[in-house]
């Protein structure tokens, strides 16, 4: 190595050294309602009774929703389903945050903020029933259908969040995924370009604690899936995915921010997958029974039930009215679905381009011919 | 009308577009300020702006995603990719997403974005810039293939893919950048996709082909010509959806069949055209269909490129071939 010859390339010299430099490393936990019921600190504004019995009873209608359709798919009348038992505080939380003409880009967990927003019981289940239908959603129209792989619609949420800013929109884009998400490509280069951009972005990525029988310490070394936007020179948040109020609380800050011109925020809500990763799964195979039942004591809607219990703003008759209810609702969805009436499989051909090739007559021709042959 | 280069007309086309429709973007590594590696977006930052050319950190797969995204919203992304080898991170929005948005929500969300990347041979340049893996594309339902093969064409196909309402990938013969120019007049005329070009006429073979190698075909067409064989060479432009009846009908007059492409042979998009003449031109064949490509190997490094690439030479022994088959 040649010696410096100048002061000034001495200094260069001392400064490419080995030096100590400190890099910001903190990530905020939020909380409100721990597992039992009880608060801590006090609670957010929008959190009034009345606002809490309805975020409540978005809950449980996702969990209805879940066990009817378990129930339709092992009878045969639904196709592969993803439950979300022991995680609708998130999703709720979420939907509850954002504004109707925010736009939501969900990964295959997240019914219960789909119909917070909208989309409906019978579009759910027309989608898990194999029918693409059930993605022309007559509700929130710009919303995204389910991503199936994982992450690869991270990207998508930057590019919607980027056209709400060139047309200086007051939106913003909110993309849910799940903790194995967070392991790809995708992922990174998506928080990495919506940092550089400052978009208005909020990633949530939802921890479950299971990507299919890989465990969340088996997916990462990191000590939380939050700090994993800090590289991105992103801020990264930890909240308590289990309590609604916590969830929302969370993202309603992100969202503000985000219209602020401040930038996206990745949000890791912590909670637990109680159910099979989806109905094609049997989580016997691989987590102890143990694991599940301790879990189950920190779930989501008992503790929100109990303290609104214990403010005397809910009893068991409100329960069971609640229930009686959602298996109502269910009940009509459940017959519209079955009865949505047949579809020609022409439809194949109709939306695969916004006119249908000539080169694709011979083949639509034929089918048709099969059709009619049947 | 003023001459222009291959690569001055895709810029030229590019600056029509925003000029004309608000919501048409240009995004990709080094598009803005530098103009693109080979100079496709030049000076479009200085007219439109930073917020419609924008430069992007080097992440393919997520350039291609936020176009999916951008188009969802109401904008016609073009996105480019610097070189075709580093295109195969994009291919899972291509296939996932892009292609299927408009099928997986009946209409609801469409997908209108351009992604365009140079391909193919002859510049010299390091490995993975010189691929030409067209056919990975061609296999994907719900997206168009487009490649032209001149500057008046580069210009009116990128038009149109701009203005399609779906997704197009636009392959640009890097090779034929600068390599001869022609007038394009910029009217704002956009070519039809979904169509076959034919670039000359003949009657006793077909030479079906595109990007680049329509240069070194039309070069062997020449060569035939002295030798008193009229070959009809087209330009296939848009490889999917193919524009079969424009070959059939052609292979139907000659009744020999020659497909020359740069890509190797083995699942190349060649052999799509080739089952189809099986299938719906056997009795008008008076010989076999053959096929003129990159042999079966890795793309050479550039010392033995011209080994590789098929040859105007190459292309015409093949012609000679089948002429003296029948």
């Amino acid at each position: 190595m040649v010696p410096p010859t100048d002061s000034k390339a001495n200094d260069a010299e001392q400064s490419i050294g080995n030096v100590q430099l400190d890099v910001h490393l903190r990530i905020r936990r939020i909380g409100y309602i721990d597992a039992t019921g009880k608060v801590h600190g006090a609670l957010p504004e929008f959190a009034d009774t009345q606002e809490l019995i309805r975020l409540y009873r978005a809950m449980v209608l996702t969990r209805v929703f879940d066990e009817k359709a378990i129930a339709l798919q092992r009878t045969g009348r639904l196709g592969t389903y993803a439950s979300s038992l022991g995680q609708e505080a998130t999703p709720v939380g979420v939907a509850a945050a954002m504004r109707s003409d925010d736009v939501l880009l969900p990964s295959f967990r997240e019914h219960g903020a789909q119909l917070w927003r909208g989309v409906s019981t019978e579009e759910l289940l027309l989608f898990w029933g194999g029918d693409e239908r059930g993605n022309d959603f007559k509700g929130p129209r710009e919303d995204f259908p389910v991503s199936v792989p994982v992450a690869s619609h991270a990207p998508h949420a930057v590019g919607v969040a980027l056209a709400m800013r060139l047309r200086g929109e007051d939106r913003a884009a909110v993309c849910v995924f799940g903790d194995g998400a967070t392991s790809k490509g995708d992922f990174y280069e998506a928080i990495n370009l919506a940092g550089v951009w400052r978009l208005p972005v909020v990633f949530v990525a939802t921890n479950n604690q299971w990507a299919i029988s890989v465990p969340r310490s088996a997916q990462t070394a990191a000590e939380t899936l939050a700090q994993k936007a800090i590289a991105a020179g992103v801020e990264g948040v930890l909240v308590d995915g289990n309590d609604v109020v916590s969830v929302r609380a969370a993202v309603e800050t992100a969202l503000a921010k985000a219209r602020a011109g401040d930038g996206p925020t990745l949000i890791e809500a912590e909670t637990y997958r109680l159910g099979d990763h989806t109905t094609a799964d049997d989580a016997s195979r691989y987590r102890d029974d143990a694991e599940v039942s301790a879990h189950w004591k920190s779930e989501p809607l008992s503790r929100l039930r109990q303290y609104l219990t214990d403010q005397g703003a809910w009893d068991h008759d409100d329960e069971e009215a609640l229930l009686a209810d959602c298996a109502a609702q269910m009940e009509v969805a459940t017959e519209a679905y079955l009865a949505a009436g047949p579809w020609s499989p022409e439809a194949i051909f109709t939306h695969l381009y916004a006119t249908l090739p000539a080169d694709y007559r011979d083949q639509l021709a034929a089918l048709k011919r099969e059709m009619i042959n049947d | 009308m003023t001459e222009r280069s291959l690569v001055e007309a895709i810029n030229l086309a590019l600056s029509r577009a925003m000029t004309e429709d608000e919501s048409v973007l240009v995004l990709g590594e080094d598009v803005g300020v530098d103009g693109g590696v080979f100079r496709a977006t030049a000076g479009l930052i200085d007219r439109f702006g930073a917020e419609r050319v924008r430069d992007t950190p080097i992440s393919e797969a997520v350039i291609a995603g936020v176009s999916v995204g951008l188009a969802a919203a109401g904008f016609r992304p073009v996105a480019e990719i610097q070189f075709m080898g580093f295109s195969l991170t994009v291919l899972d929005q291509l296939v996932n997403h892009a292609s299927r948005l408009r099928n997986r929500t009946q209409g609801r969300l469409t997908c209108p974005m351009v992604l365009r990347a140079p391909y193919g041979g002859g510049i010299h340049a390091l490995e993975h810039h010189s691929e030409s893996f067209e056919a990975l594309f061609t296999h994907i339902p719900g997206l168009r293939v487009v490649i032209p093969s001149s500057p008046r064409r580069a210009y009116g196909l990128l038009l149109a893919a701009i203005r399609d309402p779906d997704p197009v990938v636009f392959f640009e013969p890097k090779r034929l950048y600068r390599l001869a120019r022609e007038e394009v007049a910029d009217d704002g005329e956009a070519l039809p996709l979904d169509q076959c070009v034919t670039l000359r006429n003949g009657s006793d073979l077909t030479v079906v082909t595109w990007g680049a190698m329509c240069h070194d075909t039309l070069m062997a067409a020449k060569t035939l010509e002295d030798e008193g064989i009229e070959a009809e060479v087209i330009d296939v432009a848009t490889l999917r959806p193919l524009d079969f009846a424009t070959i059939l009908t052609s292979v139907e007059k000659t009744g020999r069949c020659l497909i020359v492409h740069e890509a190797v042979m083995t699942g190349g998009f060649g052999g799509e055209i080739a089952a189809r003449l099986a299938e719906h031109a056997l009795m008008s064949l008076l010989a076999p269909v053959k096929r003129v490509t990159a042999w079966d190997t890795v793309v050479p490094y550039p010392r033995h490129e011209s080994h590789f690439i098929p040859s105007p030479a190459r292309i015409a022994a093949a012609a000679r071939e089948i002429m003296e088959f029948a």
